[in-house]
């Protein structure tokens, strides 16, 4: 067992834990009756008697007497360690501070009694004890306040700025490769289609659907109190074409696939990977965003479409069960009642939207610093400005469509 | 091995009960078995160095002992206490009694220094803030930290401060055994050597019991009294100079490759300094002298 490199063992590095040791174990046994005071009068002297455990679980009892102290008429006061059971460093701080308190009012404190382990272990206390400075005071907070809008504001805008410029670089790197289409990488780009697009037709299939059987139902509800239940088929028809189907799927697609762009983007970034291509030569902008750009604007218009079929078809089993409409005359009035341009609007918006969800996907994965928690603060952020980008731009495109008259 | 002249402590008593008794462990993880009847013994009082290859199973076995991963079988006994059979109030209790430095110190990032030293202690205790704040700038005097320090975050300390406020907060509950994982890893040299120092003083004034996985060579010879060696699933235990008598390829390797030379020279450097101090010549003129003799045959 002896290490002849290490000079402290054998010496006395296993004996001041003994003692310690032995004394825990008799804290076990004792631990329900808490660190003990006596205090009593020798002439001139306060004597302090300690006794029983005094651990960090158990000194809370005695550290406001000892705080709290006020000796009257003594000169000298005695802290008699002698019937200590278990001792650890919260018991030592205590009794240096109690010290360090008693000296500052002028009176003599010495220790006796106790182990030499426990007096070294005040000595240990002694010198490393810190005044650590006091937590900075709450600011006003109104300064507060307005310090955060003004920061938070400048942030904004800031962002803005890097965005747009992401978004110029984006469309430079996809006309330089639209230039020469060698450089797109077909197998990224099928992946990525895979993964933002077949993979999402289930969720979008089921939520559009569902949206279809309520708008039926909500519809046909109102409609057929003044005996118009037919034109649920225009409402359905229109509401699932225009926004709905569109809406939902772009939103369904910004919490799927634009965090998934943040976060694989935001975790290469954290292994340095991003700047291992770099140093290899290969443009990230043309490896990690140009297929995920390129796919999901190629994808969304067609998850759109499938968005909207699913849609018709949950509005036209609605119609069915609940108002008695056929199919047949469910597609008669929808061929009739419904304008294709329904259909027109909702598809133009489909790249649109595609393209900010995935610009803003890799630009906040690429905002991500050497950290891991940024890479969530960064995927909530991609995923909260995509879905407002995308409502904010339903709205503009609203206003067009009703400008133009379609 | 020569163990025969102390089996008895210093003090002249017989060696106490283990801190840390681990029989007949076995962990897996699916079809892959890390451990296979391993026997790992902590004594009271010492620093026991793990060692092993990259994934050996060394941060496992850490893991397993103090509870994060559960044994497909073993026993596994911790301060005399069977850590399996714990009720959760038990096994709350034990937790009291180890800390635990993770790599990167694992501090909360939302907290400062001082409120992650003071988590342990609001959980466990019912100490006043006041004696709470007193303990904390204690223990980040005691782990070698300036005061200012209390009120950073940890994103604002360096990577060694960050292993230190992680030790300081292990330490928060005055634990008898300490658990480091690559306690020096990703420090540099002079940082390493101040932290491996830190760590023996610490074990001394407070009579720590250590338990460190490494792969720093220096730490093993400055600071730890036996290494357990990790190979095959299972554990063989010594001091260096045990371990390099044996035959094993790995270990070979391990201790008498470059580095290990390397850390053996600095070793036996610094014993030939302390070997000038009053108190330190017994110790080395039995040590370095011999085992080096001993190196050169081989």
């Amino acid at each position: 067992m002896r290490n002849p490199f290490n000079p402290w063992q054998g010496r006395d590095v296993v004996a001041p834990g003994r003692p310690r040791a032995a004394a825990r174990r008799a804290e076990a046994s004792s631990t329900s009756s808490g660190a003990r005071l006596g205090q009593r009068r020798d002439a001139d002297c306060l004597v302090l008697e300690l006794a029983g455990p005094w651990t960090t679980l158990t000194v809370a009892a005695q550290d406001v007497v000892l705080d709290t102290l006020a000796p009257n008429g003594v000169r000298r006061v005695r802290i008699d360690l002698t019937a200590l059971e278990a001792f650890d460093t919260a018991g030592a701080l205590l009794v240096h501070r109690t010290a360090k308190q008693l000296t500052s009012r002028g009176l003599e404190v010495e220790l006796s009694g106790g182990l030499k382990a426990h007096r070294d272990l005040i000595e240990t206390v002694r010198s490393h004890d810190l005044d650590c400075p006091p937590p900075p005071p709450a600011r006003n907070p109104l300064v507060t306040l307005m310090a955060h809008t003004g920061r938070s504001t400048f942030f904004v805008l800031d962002e803005a700025v890097s965005l747009i410029n992401f978004l110029g670089h984006t469309v430079i790197v996809l006309i330089r490769s639209l230039v020469r289409p060698s450089r797109i990488r077909v197998t990224a780009l099928i992946n990525q289609m895979e993964r933002t697009g077949l993979n999402a037709m289930p969720i979008v299939g089921l939520v559009s659907f569902l949206i279809g059987v309520v708008l039926a139902y909500q519809g046909a509800d109102q409609l057929q109190k003044f005996g118009a239940e037919i034109f649920t088929v225009n409402l359905v028809g229109v509401g699932v074409l225009r926004e709905m189907a569109i809406l939902l799927t772009a939103i369904i697609v910004a919490g799927r696939s634009g965090s998934a762009f943040t976060a694989q983007i935001g975790t290469m970034k954290v292994n340095e990977e991003i700047d291992a291509m770099r140093t290899i030569g290969l443009d990230p902008m043309e490896v990690l965003v140009l297929p995920r750009v390129v796919a999901l604007v190629l994808v969304l218009p067609l998850l759109t479409f499938y968005a909207d079929i699913m849609g018709l078809l949950g509005g036209a089993v609605m119609a069915n069960w609940a108002l008695d409409i056929s199919f047949f005359q469910f597609a008669r009035q929808f061929n009739v009642g419904v304008p294709v341009w329904s259909f027109w609007v909702g598809m133009i918006k489909a790249p649109v939207f595609a393209f900010i969800i995935a610009v803003i996907g890799c630009y906040e994965g690429f905002k991500v610093s050497i950290s891991a928690e940024s890479v969530g603060q960064r995927t909530t952020a991609a995923v909260v400005e995509a879905i407002f980008l995308v409502i904010v731009l339903d709205a503009l495109f609203s206003i067009i469509f009703s400008i133009l008259g379609i | 091995m020569q163990t025969a002249p102390d089996q008895t402590a210093p003090d002249g008593r017989i060696r106490a009960a283990p801190v840390i008794e681990v029989r007949g462990l076995r962990t897996q993880f699916g079809a892959q078995v890390i451990h296979d009847g391993l026997d790992f013994l902590v004594e009271p009082g010492e620093i026991m160095g793990v060692v092993g290859g990259s994934g050996a199973g060394k941060s496992v076995l850490l893991r397993t002992i103090i509870g994060l991963i559960r044994p497909a079988a073993g026993r596994i006994t911790v301060l005399g206490r069977d850590t399996g059979r714990l009720a959760a109030a038990e096994a709350r209790a034990m937790q009291r009694r180890w800390g635990v430095l993770f790599q990167d110190g694992a501090l909360f990032s939302s907290l400062t220094v001082e409120q992650n030293i003071e988590v342990p202690l609001k959980e466990h205790t019912r100490l006043r803030p006041q004696l709470r704040r007193q303990i904390a700038g204690l223990k980040i005097g005691l782990v070698g930290l300036p005061p200012d320090s209390a009120n950073k975050y940890p994103a604002q300390l360096s990577g060694g401060m960050r292993k230190r406020a992680g030790l300081a907060r292990a330490l928060a509950l005055d634990p008898e055994i300490l658990f480091l994982d690559e306690p020096t890893a990703g420090l540099d040299p002079i940082g390493a050597n101040k932290f491996d120092e830190l760590v023996q003083e610490l074990s001394r004034a407070l009579g720590l019991t250590l338990v460190m996985v490494t792969h720093d060579l220096n730490s093993l010879h400055a600071i730890c009294h036996r290494i357990s060696v990790l190979i095959d699933k299972r554990v063989k235990v010594g001091t260096i100079d045990e371990l390099m008598r044996l035959p094993d390829a790995w270990i070979q390797e391990y201790f008498r490759g470059p580095r290990g030379r390397a850390a053996l020279a600095s070793d036996e450097r610094r014993s030939q300094d302390r070997g000038d101090q009053p108190g330190g010549i017994g110790d080395s003129e039995a040590g370095p002298l011999n085992a080096g003799g001993e190196r050169e045959d081989a």
